[in-house]
């Protein structure tokens, strides 16, 4: 077990030293989403020492914890109350912390039925560029006080602030959960989620991999058992362990080569590229593994209304809508002045954009 | 008052070059309807009104006011609670209630494209014939716009389990005050760079104009049941809104009504509540059949184990129906109670509700103003309503230094000052007890990386460092209000 560390001040002084000296720093909880964009610029700011939950308050859904915390030591003390992270971060290898987490906005295999980490964060506290320590949003379901902040961080990749305290939204652990397995090939598969999805039906994630469809039903034991008994298919045992390591990339799918998350509108077709498929979130979410290039890929998800990214080990950063870079660089500036956080991870150099049209 | 009127000025020339005739008001009388939204103890007559019917015209609108420095004040449909929308005096109010076309309902994909004026209940009836619906749904859906809905980040009833706007909006367009188009999400869940969409919902008109929203559509559910608790206090019935979540049910609404705002409905539409009640639970489970029968069943038992003295559950949907309609109606039902009443939005921490009830009571008493309760209870969103009559005097001004004094102790708390309705005018003050001075700066700076001319709604959502020192010094001063030129409301 991690210990309870408040590391605050020292983390303040860094960034007030770093600020003044122009010397850029590159944050890292516990470096298990390392892999996910280029490294940072600079001298390593090392958040995971500050660490332990702060509150939680069962009965109230938030969980508030300093961002070093791990998320193996979140899940455990929620799995105490039958509560858990409603987006199911992915740990990986390593092991994750809250504060990556939401730095990085990645959500499990439930993200279409529990949300995403953007929809759990509740709120943040921050130190900005000018090493100011700034609390944003609080520890309630609702709050539209000012912008918010604190949904802004979530995926930013800490390029607008060091992440100090997180709030979220806890959910209750489903009373029973069932996976359902079919052997269909991917265009059936897909049909059928979206059909399934159009449909009140308790579902709580699916996924199409070389030609089994799984489909995850949660909710009360009656519940699930109904509407396994509607969409048929067979009861996977175990299913908990399939759906985690769809969730960890530790099933053999992820193994070798290159990989590419592309995401979609659920219902759009397979774009004919040649390549093996891991099909998620209901259609909205999905794997490809291809000896196809970034640019084919990338205009390939374009065309049908979506986007993809290389995920692991990308060479460059990903590419930005144009219109859309300028803003982003205004707020890195408005949070960040002087530049000093996790340069060269979410943006290239001035000057060296990888852009992209918005609608090619 | 300004300086320039009207017919002289170059601007609504210009304003009249790009606009057809009848999209431009000036004339006194027919701008009146535009002085104020839902807030209406707020007034102001705007300058010039424009109503623009195509998203070329609100960019061109966009363009006259950055080249001619005027400011620009957006309106949805005018429901919003806070004042939001209150025009600038020397300013243009940009009206998109014309931009009301339906796009697109892709029931495949499970998503409707609408433009910012289309009725936040017309997505759901429009999605109707394909067994979907748009989930938030604040208690003016009827009339609110779902531009203005993106604006506020709106609330409803159903939020505790399907989220506020925030968790229902998968794209946006929008124009800034620059002149850039920018199109953020879509159909997809994710998509890569700054979450601009959650940046831009709820950011009260300040940021940008919203030209067109992709919204996500749910499976309407099987089956919907609403059971009704009465307790003989507060508390039981307070503590019972924790229970029903801590044992892991999450109700699509969890109501809550005290004795006072139970009469007042009952006095008018007569939906059956028990008058003798301290206080009445309304608690909506919605799923598959079995689903909601099971958790029904361990809500009633809840209830009766914290002492509930009436539990009834909907029989059918029309029965369930007559039992809402108490709760819906409760806001006009207050609205008899007074010739005046000013609703609150303060969130609190759930374990708080009776303790901050309790507080309200006291409060109500040491103000002389009555106050009712009704509000979502499951996700802890107060409304008291304070009741009060503008004609008396000094009763408004005694009704905003309650409300002030109520959103502090939703602060104190842990809470915030707005769950839902925004901060607008009306709650700017509250927020400087909300934010210290270093965050207030970072809101500015945030909102000058939109608009650095600072053209969009000035003087909304986020006060200015000057205005929070004053209000520190007003109880200080005993009422002798520096600067008086300063707006306050």
């Amino acid at each position: 077990m991690a210990r309870d560390r408040d590391d605050s001040v020292r983390l303040i002084a860094a960034v007030a030293l770093a600020a003044a000296q122009d010397r850029p720093l590159a944050i890292c909880g516990r470096g298990s989403k390392t892999f996910l964009a280029p490294p940072a610029i600079g001298s390593m700011l090392a958040v995971g020492d500050h660490s332990g939950v702060i509150d939680y308050r069962h009965d109230e859904l938030v969980l508030t914890a300093r961002a070093g915390t791990p998320l193996t030591e979140l899940r455990r003390i929620l799995a105490s109350q039958r509560q858990m992270l409603a987006f199911d971060p992915p740990t990986f290898a390593g092991d994750g912390s809250l504060g990556g987490a939401i730095a990085t906005g990645l959500s499990g295999p439930g993200r279409p039925w529990y949300g995403a980490a953007r929809d759990a964060v509740l709120g943040i506290t921050l130190i900005n560029g000018r090493a100011e320590r700034l609390v944003f949003g609080g520890q309630v379901m609702k709050n539209v006080a000012g912008y918010d902040v604190s949904r802004l961080m979530t995926g930013a990749f800490g390029t607008l602030g060091v992440l100090l305290d997180i709030s979220v939204k806890v959910l209750p652990r489903p009373h029973h959960e069932a996976t359902r397995a079919f052997a269909v090939d991917r265009d059936t598969a897909l049909a059928n989620v979206v059909t399934w999805a159009r449909t009140p039906l308790p579902l709580a994630a699916t996924c199409h991999v070389d030609g089994v469809l799984y489909v995850r039903l949660s909710g009360t034991e009656k519940g699930v058992r109904a509407a396994a008994t509607q969409i048929g298919g067979d009861e996977l045992p175990h299913g908990a362990e399939f759906w985690d390591s769809l969730r960890d990339q530790t099933h053999p799918f992820f193994g070798e080569g290159h990989c590419f998350r592309v995401a979609l509108p659920p219902a759009a077709a397979y774009p004919a590229l040649p390549g093996a498929w891991l099909t998620e979130w209901a259609g909205s979410l999905r794997w490809f593994r291809t000896e196809a290039t970034r640019e084919h890929v990338d205009l390939a998800a374009r065309r049908l209304g979506g986007h993809a990214t290389e995920f692991r080990d990308p060479q460059v950063p990903q590419p930005f809508d144009k219109g859309a870079l300028k803003y982003y660089r205004r707020l890195k500036d408005a949070f960040d002045p002087k530049a000093i956080f996790n340069r060269g991870r979410l943006f290239q150099e001035i000057g060296q954009e990888a852009v992209t049209e918005a609608n090619p | 008052m300004n300086a320039v009127t009207p017919n002289d000025s170059g601007v609504v020339k210009q304003l009249l070059a790009i606009l057809p005739p009848h999209c431009v008001i000036t004339d006194p009388r027919a701008k009146k309807p535009f002085e104020t939204d839902g807030l209406t103890a707020v007034r102001q007559m705007p300058w010039v009104v424009v109503l623009p019917e195509t998203v070329e015209q609100v960019r061109s609108v966009l363009r006259v006011c950055r080249e001619s420095r005027v400011p620009l004040v957006p309106r949805g449909a005018g429901t919003g609670l806070s004042g939001g929308a209150r025009p600038s005096s020397d300013g243009v109010l940009l009206g998109l209630s014309k931009l009301s076309r339906i796009i697109e309902i892709d029931p495949e994909n499970r998503i409707a494209r609408v433009e910012p004026g289309v009725r936040n209940l017309a997505i759901s009836e429009a999605a109707a014939r394909y067994g979907l619906y748009y989930a938030p749904d604040p208690s003016s859906q009827i009339a609110c716009s779902i531009g203005g809905n993106v604006a506020e980040n709106s609330g409803g009833v159903h939020c505790l389990k399907y989220g506020l706007t925030v968790h229902n909006v998968l794209g946006l367009k929008l124009l800034t005050i620059e002149g850039d188009e920018l199109t953020i999400g879509g159909a997809t869940l994710d998509s890569p760079g700054y979450d601009l969409l959650a940046l831009f919902t709820g950011s009260e008109g300040m940021l940008g104009i919203v030209t067109e929203v992709t919204v996500r559509l749910l499976p309407v559910p099987a089956t919907k049941r609403l059971i009704l608790a009465a307790f003989a206090s507060l508390e039981a019935a307070a503590g019972t809104v924790g229970r029903i979540i801590a044992n892991g049910i999450i109700p699509a609404g969890l109501e809550m009504m005290d004795a006072r705002a139970i009469a007042a409905a009952e006095a008018f539409v007569g939906a059956g509540y028990p008058t003798d009640a301290a206080a009445i639970l309304l608690c909506e489970l919605d799923g598959t059949h079995d689903e909601v029968e099971e958790q029904a069943a361990q809500v009633v038992r809840l209830m009766r184990a914290q002492q509930a003295t009436e539990v009834r559950a909907s029989r059918d949907d029309a029965d369930r129906e007559r039992m809402w309609l108490g709760r819906k109606a409760a806001f006009p039902a207050v609205g008899r109670l007074a010739p005046d009443y000013y609703c609150m939005d303060g969130t609190i921490p759930r374990a708080r509700l009776a303790e901050v009830l309790r507080a309200i009571e006291k409060l109500s008493e040491r103000f002389g103003l009555a106050v009712a309760n009704v509000f979502h209870a499951g996700d802890g969103n107060l409304h008291p309503l304070i009741l009060y009559d503008s004609n008396a005097e000094g009763e408004l001004d005694r009704a905003e230094k309650m409300g002030g004094e109520i959103l502090a102790l939703c602060v104190d708390v842990g809470g915030t000052v707005t769950g839902e309705h925004g901060v607008g005018v009306e709650k700017l003050d509250a927020m400087c007890g909300q934010f210290a001075a270093p965050e207030l700066e970072q809101f500015h700076r945030l909102k000058s990386a939109f608009d650095p001319a600072g053209l969009m709604n000035p003087g909304k959502a986020i006060p200015t460092l000057a205005r929070c020192a004053e209000v520190g010094g007003m109880h200080v001063h005993k009422g002798n209000i520096a600067f008086p030129e300063i707006e306050r409301f």
